[in-house]
């Protein structure tokens, strides 16, 4: 069977830059796929091209196993909502929901059925003669969805759409749009700038960065298994050493800083001795002690000081400077309440597991 | 004593706050009463007397009859309004294109530079700008004289003095009144709205029937009013382009006063303006759907 969406080696170039490169993709059908990115890292332009709005200077977009080439947006089986949701707001809601289906033609009266089934799934049941200014952020949201959703699109696409919410109510659309994927079954290509959006949400993530994907993967295999040092250093919050490489030993790498910190980490990609590279190390991997000797026998352990403590609920973290080299490592607090009276200054150890720390060729600058 | 009635703002309470107010008002309140009210009493008086003697009025409604009794003058009357219908109209579909580009399409200088094109015609007094129209039209003209040298008449034709000379002339006068509050209408317009409608299945049309229409329509009444009460009340450009073939209700009135020195008469017909044109503009608020302060704080 087709995928809902191929992209195949699509190029836009904007003068002598490309805002997207040679960039495939494919969706499989029902799956949610986000496209995770810095801002200008081309992921809006890729968007639009999918949607229609943009043509391609090179490559195609298949939507459902048709070619869309010289198919425009209102011809697309393809539906967007959009960052800033775009109602009408000239319309009631059920003419916002409904604007689709009437300029399909449909029969008034299969589109009053069909508007009331769609607010009613997404929880809006009765809300059809409210005006869009009388609706919460939240409801605005499911109207947007409701709106691209009662089309039965092969496609969703979705720009950003939590971006303008206030923090609690993304938290709260986030859980509520998975569950209107799985509800709905539609396949979902979601771009956002919020890695927890894109995790939290996807089936599968492509991590963009300067109009090419660094990675595609589930959420766990970008976060605990990254291939680039970007997406390392952009998923997730990560420490990065950078140093020479003094041995490599199968998937061990060994190498040691500017300052003189050595330490080891799995290899990612290939790594020469004497070569430069980095490493990624994750705070939550890093295991505090009060003694060197009270960490486990494997992990490779150092010593530090307290430079200061970042409160943050379940996420604090402290930040301790090596003592010998000071270079700063962030480390998770574990919530235990072992060390939650430490202070800065303290003198403190820590250690972790090389196999849980990833190293990369430093890339040529 | 200014700064004595202006200490800290919030510090200004009761009768000396109200004092403030009233003393900030007081040009606009002067103006509004002493230019507008006061002649317009006086007027109302004056179109509701009829002399019987030399120096002797009583209380009569005979202007008015007059005007219902003779055709000249109410004939003028629906074809100024009808003309101004058309002219406000005609405005609007020119001015239309020209606001949706300026608007939306044109960027940066380009904005600008379109924006001051629209406003240079009006650096020139609207008698000279009138009396350019005219060296063109007339007879002996400009374009005239450009279609027998390109063989589409034989003779020099009189473009002067037509309803349609007219009209270019309103619709030329009326263009920055039109265009300033649409562009403002659809510049708050938002491009995703457009791009969400697009991409929902409508197509041009449709769209801009169903979307922009309805998001400018603030704009393009409060332009249609500006427009059809300048038009309705001009006075140089029908004189001069239409000449003694087309008679403007204003004429009417100016001959009134000036010519028939019969003041009571062309105060009745002011009055008559007034009406027609409150009218006019109550109806086609009713027509779009707009209340009048919306409208007001839009544009």
């Amino acid at each position: 069977m087709a995928q809902d969406l191929e992209v195949d080696r699509v190029t836009k170039r904007y003068g002598a830059s490309s805002a997207v490169d040679r960039l495939s993709l494919e969706v499989a059908h029902g799956s949610f796929f986000s496209i995770l990115g810095p801002s200008g890292c081309g992921k809006t332009t890729l968007l639009r091209m999918i949607a229609g709005f943009l043509a391609p200077d090179d490559g195609d977009v298949r939507i459902g196993g048709a070619s869309m080439r010289g198919v425009p947006p209102n011809r697309r089986p393809v539906n967007m909502v959009f960052q800033h949701l775009a109602l009408f707001p000239m319309m009631t809601v059920g003419d916002n929901v409904g604007y689709g289906l009437v300029r399909r033609g449909v029969a008034r009266a299969e589109i009053r059925s069909k508007v009331d089934a769609m607010l009613a799934r997404v929880g809006l049941s009765g809300a059809q003669g409210r005006r869009i200014d009388q609706l919460s952020g939240g409801q605005k949201q499911r109207v947007a969805i409701a709106r691209s959703l009662v089309l039965e699109p092969t496609l969703l696409l979705l720009d950003e759409p939590l971006g303008a919410l206030d923090l609690k109510l993304r938290e709260h659309m986030k859980l509520e749009l998975k569950q209107l994927q799985a509800h709905f079954g539609t396949t979902f290509v979601y771009i956002t700038h919020d890695q927890s959006e894109a995790l939290v949400l996807s089936d599968h993530v492509a991590v963009m960065n300067a109009g090419r994907f660094e990675q595609v993967g589930t959420p766990q295999e970008l976060y605990y298994h990254p291939k680039t040092p970007f997406v390392a250093a952009f998923v997730g919050a990560n420490n990065r050493v950078a140093g020479t490489v003094t041995n490599v030993e199968g998937d061990v790498v060994e190498l040691v800083t500017a300052a003189g910190l050595k330490l080891r980490g799995r290899r990612e990609g290939e790594l020469a001795t004497g070569g430069g590279a980095v490493a990624f190390a994750r705070p939550e991997s890093i295991v505090l002690a009060r003694d060197r000797a009270q960490l486990p026998a494997a992990m490779q352990s150092f010593s530090g000081n307290v430079e200061s403590l970042l409160f943050d609920g379940a996420n604090s973290a402290v930040l301790v400077l090596e003592t010998a080299t000071r270079i700063e490592f962030r480390i998770a607090l574990p919530q235990t309440g072992e060390f939650a009276d430490l202070v800065p200054g303290e003198r403190i150890a820590f250690g972790f597991d090389p196999g849980r720390a990833v190293c990369f060729r430093a890339e040529a600058s | 004593m200014a700064a004595a009635l202006m200490p800290a703002a919030d510090a200004i309470v009761g009768p000396r706050r109200r004092l403030a107010l009233l003393l900030l008002l007081a040009p606009a309140l002067l103006w509004l009463f002493g230019l507008i009210v006061l002649p317009h009493v006086e007027l109302a008086i004056l179109s509701l007397r009829a002399r019987v003697a030399p120096r002797v009025f009583e209380w009569s409604f005979a202007q008015y009859l007059t005007f219902f009794e003779e055709p000249l003058y109410w004939r003028t009357f629906v074809r100024t309004a009808v003309m101004s219908i058309a002219a406000t109209l005609a405005t609007f579909a020119i001015a239309f294109p020209a606001a949706w580009y300026i608007a939306k399409v044109a960027k940066g200088r380009a904005h600008s530079l379109l924006f001051v094109l629209c406003l240079i015609p009006f650096w020139v007094s609207e008698t000279v700008r009138t009396l350019g129209w005219m060296i063109l039209l007339r007879e002996s003209g400009v374009l005239p004289r450009l279609l027998v040298d390109l063989g589409l008449t034989a003779t020099p034709v009189e473009l002067l003095y037509h309803d349609a000379t007219i009209l270019v002339g309103l619709v030329y006068t009326s263009m920055l009144f039109m265009v300033v509050p649409l562009v403002n209408a659809l510049e708050t317009l938002d491009d995703s709205l457009i791009e969400a409608a697009y991409d929902l299945g409508g197509n041009g049309w449709s769209i801009l029937r169903e979307i922009v229409i309805p998001h400018a329509m603030p704009g393009i009444t409060a332009g249609a009013i500006v427009v059809f009460m300048l038009t309705l009340g001009n006075y140089l450009t029908p004189t001069l382009l239409g000449g003694k073939n087309s008679l403007w209700f204003t004429e009417l009135i100016y001959t009134q006063f000036i010519t028939r020195f019969n003041w009571e008469q062309g105060a009745a017909f002011g009055f008559l303006l007034l009406g027609l044109s409150t009218a006019i503009v109550w109806c086609g608020l009713g027509l779009s759907g707009q209340r009048f302060a919306d409208v007001m704080r839009r544009s």
